[in-house]
């Protein structure tokens, strides 16, 4: 068993690098579809919707870039990763990027060699904890047990936290999702710890949502995006200039309900850059003309994918708070279209 | 008398390599080792060509740096700043402890198991039967998932053992059962503990000394000294003696509610118990069958003769068909050890953090270092089977027919 993980990771390996140089982009074309790397199940970002459809604020990200491409937003494959392998799965190159409620760190981006297209939503680490404990903040978990996906950046904000503020605690790491919620519910952990959007949409999935509160403390800077291999710079832009397309098409005031009418024209020469009515910005990213019109309708703008997967009118009901445009007072500011 | 001369030494032609039976194989055998060489360094090159396509080196150098995470089971004082490699080391005791607890309880449960086959019972004998084949023949990632998730939703939180009219509590006051596991007292080792230990192990040593003795005087005199309850009266009656005229240096730490948990005493964590457990009863199931292999393998007029003797069933299990059957069993039952050493990788599974969790999961995860830390893994779970099977060969050896 052991021999063959060997081999597997040789030939990992010798794939990546033979993936590294070649182009994306093109392999994407010639395959008909685009592989996209996601979590196991977050409801709201990424999960498979009751007829099997994976749905979310992540999978918005794949099925943009995928319309961008092909103008079909059906045409991704989904790929569900674990904390542990979603890094492996995008080296090997067995998914051409992946849209993860993954943070952009120095090593990651450094020393891992990926390269990282932006943020799709600015969070933080929280925690969240039965009310009926009674603790209100993050301090006074000492000693407690706490329930933490391994593989992730949480798992080392906990360690600093805990350490910072000289108080103990026993980590119960766990491999998805899914299985930190099974432990925190039958009270195995008395805290479970992640991105305070993740904790949002976990609870949402409970029976009981009110029973828990999300702690006040965020202990550290998340900023969650797509990525794909270091090296192809022609594919990270397409994946890095399709989620420009759709935050800056919110500035705009593009819409999926509007593109089409705007996209005969208009008195505003940003918007026909941005929709190809005038130059030609798709040619220079290696697509056709109206990509930016596919990557808005295939599911809406920032602002629309924002609120029919995770706003404040679902369940997850998560505020725009930092993920508001620069306008509004948010992070969220596209690099101008020309 | 006509003196035999050899024939004159034949000159050595370069077909006869592979015309002549003496060379051929060789030849083969060398052409292989060649073909074999030549494959893994073009893997290898290709390895290091490719990392170094993707600006990456094989380089250990990660295993000086700081780990960052914590870990919750730990034999040896770690904490967060520690490096990768006391975090590995942290790992690799973790593996060790489980996997001598496993031998220890598989061969437990094995040899009872593989005896009460047999037994005349007809309900202890199907009963065992349906052990065997219950446990053989479902994976053992399952039994982990099965024993650890009963524990975790069966068992109660800590904090029902809290209030005045707990929903829980604990057993004679001392053992707590959690879903997080078993909170049992520990020994605190005050002053003059150390000479207790000492006549305990010399009590040992005794009460070996008395078997031996017994047996000699057995085989030289005929006459039969009792066993039993002299050796008992050995290992403990001293130890109590001085235990007690010391002032009893040696006292349990009760494990209490504190907080979140409990605190004190020995944690047993949950991860520990399903992952033990379901190995021991996995891997004793396996051993159960070898067991009684050995024991059929035993010719059954080796028995009869000994009946006819006049020796107890007892007698005769002990000191006619074991120590034959000893012969038959312990080599496989050195290839289940190892079964369950390599097994024990699932750890992960129920997040027990042996070595395959924070070498092979943690560090490989945070750093990248996945071929190295895999090469890693493999040195240390070859290093750790050829030393069981060392021990265990050596043990085989001793207690093997001598034949002269
Ligand atoms: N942002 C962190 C944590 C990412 C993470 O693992 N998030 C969790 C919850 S927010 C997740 O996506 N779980 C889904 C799964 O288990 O597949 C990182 O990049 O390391």
């Amino acid at each position: 068993m052991k021999k063959t993980v060997f081999f597997g990771a040789l030939t990992a390996a010798g794939l990546a690098a033979g993936m590294a140089s070649a182009a994306t982009l093109d392999d994407v074309k010639a395959k008909g579809f685009l592989q996209c790397g996601v979590t196991t199940g977050l409801v709201g970002f990424a999960a498979p919707d009751a007829n099997g459809e994976w749905t979310g604020f992540d999978v918005g990200v794949c099925r943009a870039v995928a319309a961008a491409i092909f103008g079909d937003p059906t045409a991704v494959k989904f790929t569900p990763t674990t904390g542990k392998t979603r890094f492996t799965a995008l080296a090997s190159g067995e998914v051409d990027m992946l849209a993860r409620n993954t943070t952009w760190t120095f090593s990651r981006d450094v020393d891992l060699k990926f390269e990282f297209n932006g943020v799709n939503y600015y969070d933080g680490q929280g925690f969240m904890i039965p009310k009926n404990l009674g603790v209100t903040s993050a301090k006074e978990l000492d000693g407690a047990t706490v329930c933490i996906q391994t593989g992730t950046t949480t798992e080392l904000n906990l360690a600093d936290f805990f350490r910072k503020n000289n108080i103990s605690y026993e980590p119960v790491p766990i491999e998805t999702n899914a299985e930190g919620n099974q432990q925190y519910l039958a009270g195995a952990c008395d805290a479970y710890t992640t991105d305070a959007s993740g904790l949002a949409s976990t609870r949402a999935t409970f029976e009981n949502p009110q029973d828990h509160v999300i702690l006040p403390e965020i202990i550290s800077k998340e900023p969650l995006g797509p990525l794909v291999r270091h090296g192809d710079h022609e594919w990270g832009d397409v994946v890095r200039w399709t989620l420009n397309a759709l935050i800056a098409a919110e500035e705009l005031g593009v819409t999926s309900a509007n593109v089409d009418e705007l996209a005969k024209g208009t008195n505003n020469p940003e918007v026909n850059r941005l929709l190809g009515t005038e130059g030609n910005l798709g040619e220079m990213l290696g697509l056709s003309g109206d990509w930016a019109v596919n990557a808005i309708k295939a599911g809406g703008n920032y602002g629309e994918l924002f609120e029919t997967h995770i706003g404040e009118n679902t369940p997850i009901g998560l505020a725009r708070g930092l993920n508001a445009q620069w306008t509004d007072g948010g992070l969220l500011y596209s690099p101008p279209f020309r | 008398m006509s003196a035999i001369t050899d024939p004159p030494p034949k000159s050595f032609r370069l077909s006869m390599l592979v015309n002549d039976t003496r060379y051929r194989s060789y030849t083969f055998q060398f052409i292989a080792l060649v073909l074999l060489i030549m494959l893994v360094s073009y893997l290898g090159a290709n390895l290091v060509q490719n990392l170094a396509d993707q600006g990456q080196n094989i380089s250990y150098g990660f295993l000086g740096e700081p780990a960052g995470y914590d870990i919750n089971q730990r034999p040896i004082p770690y904490e967060n700043q520690d490096t990768h490699m006391r975090a590995a080391f942290v790992g690799v005791l973790n593996t060790l402890i489980v996997a001598f607890l496993g031998c220890l309880t598989a061969t437990i449960i094995g040899v009872f198991a593989g005896v009460a086959r047999l037994s005349q019972n007809w309900i202890v004998r199907k009963l065992m039967a349906i052990y065997v084949e219950a446990f053989r023949n479902v994976p053992v990632l399952i039994w982990i998932l099965i024993i650890y998730t009963v524990m975790t939703a069966a068992m109660p939180a800590p904090n029902a053992f809290r209030g005045d009219t707990p929903a829980a509590s604990m057993v004679l006051d001392a053992v707590a059962f959690t879903n997080r596991g078993v909170y049992v007292p520990a020994p605190i080792w005050g002053e003059g503990s150390m000479i207790v230990v000492l006549v305990f192990l010399a009590s040992i040593a005794g009460a070996i000394y008395y078997r031996r003795y017994a047996t000699k005087l057995l085989y030289d005199t005929g006459r039969l000294l009792p066993m039993g309850w002299p050796s008992l009266a050995i290992l403990f009656v001293p130890t109590l003696l001085i235990f007690f005229i010391l002032g009893q240096p040696i006292s349990l730490d009760y494990p209490v509610l504190k907080g979140f948990n409990f605190g004190g005493g020995l944690h047993i964590r949950g991860s520990l118990i399903a992952l033990w457990f379901a190995l021991a009863v996995y891997t004793g199931a396996f051993i159960a069958e070898n067991v009684r292999a050995g024991i059929q393998a035993v010719s059954h007029g080796q028995t009869e003769a000994a009946a006819s003797l006049g020796l107890r069933p007892s007698r005769i299990m002990n000191l006619v068909v074991l120590p034959q059957a000893l012969r038959v069993i312990i080599p496989p039952v050195i290839s289940q050890y190892l079964n369950l050493t390599k097994n024990s990788s699932l750890a992960i599974a129920v997040g027990y953090m042996d070595v395959t969790g924070t070498l092979g999961g943690i560090t490989l995860n945070q750093t990248g270092r996945a071929i190295e830390t895999i090469l890693l893994l493999m040195l240390f779970y070859l290093a750790i089977s050829l030393a069981i099977s060392g021990v265990m060969n050596a043990y085989n050896n001793a207690i093997k027919l001598k034949e002269r």
